[in-house]
């Protein structure tokens, strides 16, 4: 090992300092909000809290799900996190599949049709009439079929198919299978580690999407979904927060609750999933991301 | 190729050709259809009648938005929230790549990436929930500033329109700074360690290795990313600003998205919605294939 000048001293110390200011920057406002969220309101509106709880509580929690809205919301989310996930990853992994095979007869136009698509769209206003002209308007299946299939995923699994040697889908093909066959039991399992991946995009884009709620779902309480319930609470409050500030003062208020806790119980709610899963997966984020990035 | 032969390859494939009918009607439905919508911005869009059956207006519409002053006024704050984005946006995820490449101590650097990428997997409305809470009265912006004697009452942050364009450009730095960095961290990974070795014997120390050799070698990566910056100004969604404005900072919030969501949907204008999207459009794919030809041009490297 080298001697280290002291100037490289300095660098390193300075770098380090900064690595860990960014940390607590990033960190800091999910730890904020989630002590506040398990603290008791009252005592929160006194102010002073910072990354621990000072009384203890649940009531938040239990508040929040107490609202008629939110089991609901919390199953229309889930079923359409995995329903979305699971018909999207399949379709884009059949698309690839198809696309990805030599010898297909119209391979070079369904292709060229896909990738038009990342360039050109109706926009918002053309969108929203095709839903409504197809009546899926406060229809779950909105949650669905618009966004069913990206071009960028398809290339992405595409990408990592071709690097699958022919010989095996010929060999399967002297075995007698077909191409669906093909597909399923021989395609799909090696691809397993590239539709990890997809799947996990997919899975945090339904999570995290509140637009379409907004827009396609909004008068129908039973199809609305936890993002968009925040963003809801959060419309309410911006509009009046600084109202809430002082209001929040009156001790004497019968409700159990405060408005600000359980605005900030309902966003760690709605970002509890993420944050339990993101330690397991975010290293296939990357790689997924890598292959991406160098590919395209 | 004879229709016997065509025939017979057609039946060879027809479990192919089956697994992609589906998505090719589907992709016709979803992704064509809606471009047919752009005739309407050339109609008096009428509800209740097919569009081949309603009347033309030409460029009415067109016209009608570049004389509204709201229009100006939503192209104002997209392009500065654009270019604050790509000024303060931009090169901070390089500056980080650079610096974490240089930390040795390999548990450090992952935890400090895994902490960093940790904000692109939350939504927006939870990003907004965060920020106002931390720019609150009582939040802890302005506890540091008082406690500083920065100021002597709590700012309202959320209800200043000088301050929204700031708010939104770093909460969008806050949010994807580490998930920028990736793909520079990437790039410094396929530098030759040759190169280090030889700066080495050089004498060069740590900081001068890092802007001599480390930053050149990513160059190429950087000017493709800015260069696709810059052909997406245009495009700078309306998430962020639908959902940290309040109803003081409208003016300064609204974007051309959210214009064409506000006149086109919001009050039922949908040729004149269409006509705003349209131009949308056109700008954004101009933007585009010119970002594209300038870069060939410069780097040799086509992303289009």
């Amino acid at each position: 090992m080298k001697k280290k000048t002291a100037g490289d001293l300095v660098f390193e110390v300075f770098n380090y300092l900064l690595m860990i200011i960014l940390a607590v920057v990033t960190l800091y406002p999910f730890l904020h909000v989630l002590a506040v969220s398990l603290n008791d309101p009252y005592d929160t509106v006194k102010g002073g809290i910072t990354i621990f709880p000072r009384k203890f509580t649940l009531i938040n929690y239990i508040e929040t799900l107490n609202y008629p809205q939110i089991p609901w919301a919390v199953l229309i989310t889930v079923l359409r996190t995995v329903i979305g996930t699971a018909v999207g990853v399949l379709s884009t992994a059949m698309v690839a599949y198809v696309i990805n095979r030599k010898d297909f007869i119209a391979r070079k136009p369904v292709a060229i049709m896909f990738i038009i698509t990342m360039y050109v769209s109706g926009g918002l206003i053309p969108d929203y009439m095709l839903i409504r002209g197809l009546g899926l308007m406060n229809n779950f299946l909105v949650y669905i079929l618009p966004g069913l299939i990206s071009p960028f995923n398809v290339i992405v699994i595409k990408s990592y198919m071709e690097g699958i040697p022919p010989d095996l889908e010929e060999s399967a093909m002297i075995d007698g299978a077909n191409d669906f066959l093909i597909f399923w039991k021989i395609i799909l399992p090696l691809c397993a580690p590239v539709i990890a991946t997809i799947s996990l995009f997919i899975a945090v884009g339904h999570w995290n999407s509140w637009f379409d709620t907004y827009l396609y779902c909004s008068s129908e309480p039973k199809l609305t979904t936890l993002q968009y319930e925040l963003q809801k609470i959060l419309s309410n409050a911006t509009a009046s927060s600084q109202v809430d500030y002082y209001s929040n003062l009156d001790p004497n208020r019968t409700m159990k609750v405060t408005p600000h806790s359980l605005r900030m119980a309902m966003t760690i709610i709605v970002t509890l999933p993420i944050l339990l899963v993101y330690p397991f997966i975010q290293r296939y984020f990357i790689h997924g991301m890598t292959i991406g990035a160098v590919k395209s | 190729m004879n229709s016997a032969k065509l025939s017979k390859k057609l039946w060879r494939q027809r479990y192919l050709i089956l697994m992609i009918f589906p998505f090719i009607i589907w992709l016709i439905i979803f992704r064509y259809v809606p471009l047919w919508g752009w005739i309407m911005a050339f109609q008096d869009y009428k509800p209740g009648r097919p569009i081949w059956n309603q009347e033309w207006v030409g460029f009415k519409w067109f016209v009608e938005m570049f004389q509204d002053p709201d229009f100006y006024k939503a192209m104002r704050n997209t392009l500065i929230m654009s270019f604050m984005g790509l000024i303060f946006g931009f090169p901070l995820p390089i500056i980080l790549a650079l610096l974490l490449n240089e930390i040795k101590n390999i548990s450090f650097k992952r935890t400090v990436q895994t902490i960093s990428y940790l904000p692109h997997f939350v939504s927006w409305v939870v990003v907004a929930s965060l920020v106002s809470e931390i720019l609150s009265p009582s939040g802890v912006i302005n506890q540091i500033l008082q406690k500083l004697h920065l100021t002597n009452y709590p700012i309202m942050f959320m209800a200043e329109p000088r301050y929204f364009w700031w708010i939104v450009t770093f909460s969008d730095i806050w949010k994807e700074l580490g998930w920028n960095t990736i793909i520079y961290l990437a790039a410094i990974t396929s530098i030759n360690p040759e190169l280090y070795e030889a700066a080495t014997v050089d004498g060069a120390g740590r900081f001068r290795k890092m802007i001599s050799i480390t930053l050149p070698g990513i160059m190429p990566t950087v000017i493709v990313l800015l260069i696709l910056s810059i052909g997406n100004i245009i495009n700078i969604g309306f998430e962020k600003q639908f959902l940290l404005r309040t109803a003081a900072t409208r003016d300064v919030a609204d974007v051309i998205d959210l214009y064409i969501l506000t006149y086109g949907i919001g009050t039922v204008r949908y040729s004149f919605g269409t006509a705003a999207g349209v131009f949308k459009s056109v700008v954004s794919l101009v933007l585009l294939v010119f970002a594209n030809w300038f870069s060939k041009k410069t780097t040799g490297y086509r992303m289009m």
